[in-house]
């Protein structure tokens, strides 16, 4: 039995959580599962294809999983920057969930490959990963381990973007558009989607088009992105769900950049932060407005 | 810009659409427009109760039903009806001006400003300004017509033949829907034939 093992099963057989959510071998790689049975602790994992946010469902919208009780919930250091966004805006309180964190050395994009950390294989969010270990959790489990080789970062690919003209940019995300079948995987796997009812779900009045045309999906992917400014903690989870291969990622990036240049704001695990939309200063900068 | 109106350069008249607020701009365009100001007559207001009311959804919807700019105005810093509302939007809109432009939106094409109430000249310049901006930039029908584009995966695309279904014609099917009831019922014109003759 590894320390995480043990633990889960001893917060399971005292009674302090009914369930742990965690990761599990499986054919297809690693894979996210509920935990209710202290027996069933010794099938948790962790190593770098344990890529998901779990975080994602401590999000009050996965009612099912809060009908299994109190949780702990496995996460990494990047997972609780979106468990902290999520105390941020009150979706729960702290002492509903148990975080048992685990130090981590990076992990690969692709949670059913063999693990290997490459500079090709590392996910773009571990590149100058400040949270390795994380702070926020009640227990922190694991080694200390090396840290990941340094891929491109995704602020390169936004760069190259800039570097276009409005036309050209316009062109680029049209043909990714074009691509989206709005099934809203992203949606879905996203920790900070908490909304109960989403804009793009509304219908009267029909803000945005339902239909999977590049004009509907353009402006779902813009509003979508604009929802989650100084929100994302750029986890990754929505591009890798999304089956049609969007680069949702640089869109997040850039907003998150320019939260970040305009409003002095990174996603962090510092539940005092204040969000920086519902937020202002007298003087942030209006250069644009005449 | 000054006083003179601004003069077409093409035969293209953009289509502005101006979201401004209540309190503050929409009084001042009132002003300019007692005051009898000349200013371009492309831009069509839509009120609304503060700058904070002001959703990207807005925007997004004007761009799609065609308009070639926008106008986002309000109150200006300290002076909002509602303490804050024009605060929180300029952070918003912070945001949102930089993410349009990082997917291909030109931002020329959307002017914000603030014009308070007794700034009547402020908005004949805003909206001159931004006419003239707007016309040299040309139509905006990028975003309208993105609708347009075939899916991949659609029948378009991967070359199904689509067969043709011959459109019906207007003209006879309204006569024929017209002709009968005409004679059908009492001997006495129908209106419309009646006031179009005489």
């Amino acid at each position: 039995m590894t320390e995480l093992q043990d633990l889960a099963h001893k917060l399971l057989d005292e009674g302090t959580v009914q369930v742990v959510i965690g990761w599990e071998d499986s054919r297809r790689g690693a894979r996210p599962v509920t935990i209710t049975d202290a027996e069933d602790a010794s099938r948790l994992i962790f190593d770098s294809r344990c890529v998901h946010n779990l975080a994602t469902y401590l999000n009050p919208r996965r009612s099912q999983v809060r009908a299994l009780g109190k949780p702990a919930v496995v996460v990494k250091g990047c997972d609780t920057k979106a468990v902290a966004a999520l105390l941020r805006e009150s979706q729960f309180e702290r002492d509903e969930v148990v975080l048992i964190g685990v130090r981590c050395g990076g992990v690969v994009k692709d949670p059913t490959s063999d693990g290997v950390l490459t500079e090709e294989t590392t996910a773009p969010r571990c590149v100058a990963c400040d949270v390795r270990e994380p702070r926020l959790a009640d227990y922190i489990v694991g080694e200390a381990q090396p840290e990941p080789p340094q891929n491109t970062s995704l602020d390169d690919m936004v760069a190259k973007l800039d570097a276009m003209t409005p036309d050209e940019r316009l062109e680029f995300w049209t043909a990714q558009m074009e691509k989206c079948t709005r099934c809203y995987a992203c949606r879905q796997a996203c920790a900070i989607c908490t909304c109960d009812r989403c804009v793009v779900d509304k219908t009267v009045p029909q803000w945005i088009e339902r239909a999977p045309h590049a004009r509907g999906n353009f402006s779902w992917h813009l509003i979508r992105a604009l929802h989650h400014a100084g929100r994302c903690v750029e986890c990754g989870e929505c591009e890798r769900a999304c089956p049609a291969g969007i680069p949702l990622m640089l869109l997040n990036r850039k907003v998150q950049q320019i939260v970040a240049e305009s409003f002095d704001f990174t996603a962090t695990d510092d539940l005092d932060a204040v969000q920086p939309i519902g937020d202002f200063l007298a003087d942030d900068h209006e250069d644009f407005i005449v | 810009m000054g006083r003179e109106m601004s003069e077409p350069t093409t035969d293209f008249e953009p289509r502005i659409t101006a979201f401004v607020c209540n309190w503050c701009t929409y009084t001042g365009a009132d002003l300019a427009g007692t005051s009898r100001m000349h200013m371009a007559s492309n831009v069509r207001i839509i009120r609304l109760p503060c700058t904070g009311r002001i959703d990207a959804l807005f925007v997004i919807k004007a761009l799609e039903h065609g308009a070639d700019g926008i106008i986002v105005s309000g109150c200006h810093p300290a002076d909002c009806h509602y303490t804050a509302g024009n605060y929180h939007a300029r952070r918003r809109f912070i945001v949102f001006r930089e993410l349009m432009n990082f997917m291909g939106i030109n931002p020329d094409r959307i002017t914000f400003s603030w014009v308070s109430a007794g700034e009547g000249g402020k908005w004949r310049d805003v909206v001159n300004e931004t006419v003239t901006r707007v016309r040299a930039l040309g139509p905006f029908d990028a975003y309208h017509e993105l609708a347009e584009r075939p899916s991949p995966g659609s029948a378009v695309e991967i070359g199904v033949p689509i067969p043709e279904v011959p459109e019906p014609s207007r003209s006879t099917a309204s006569e024929d829907a017209s002709s009968p009831s005409a004679a059908g019922e009492d001997a006495s014109p129908a209106p419309t034939s009646a006031g179009g003759e005489s």
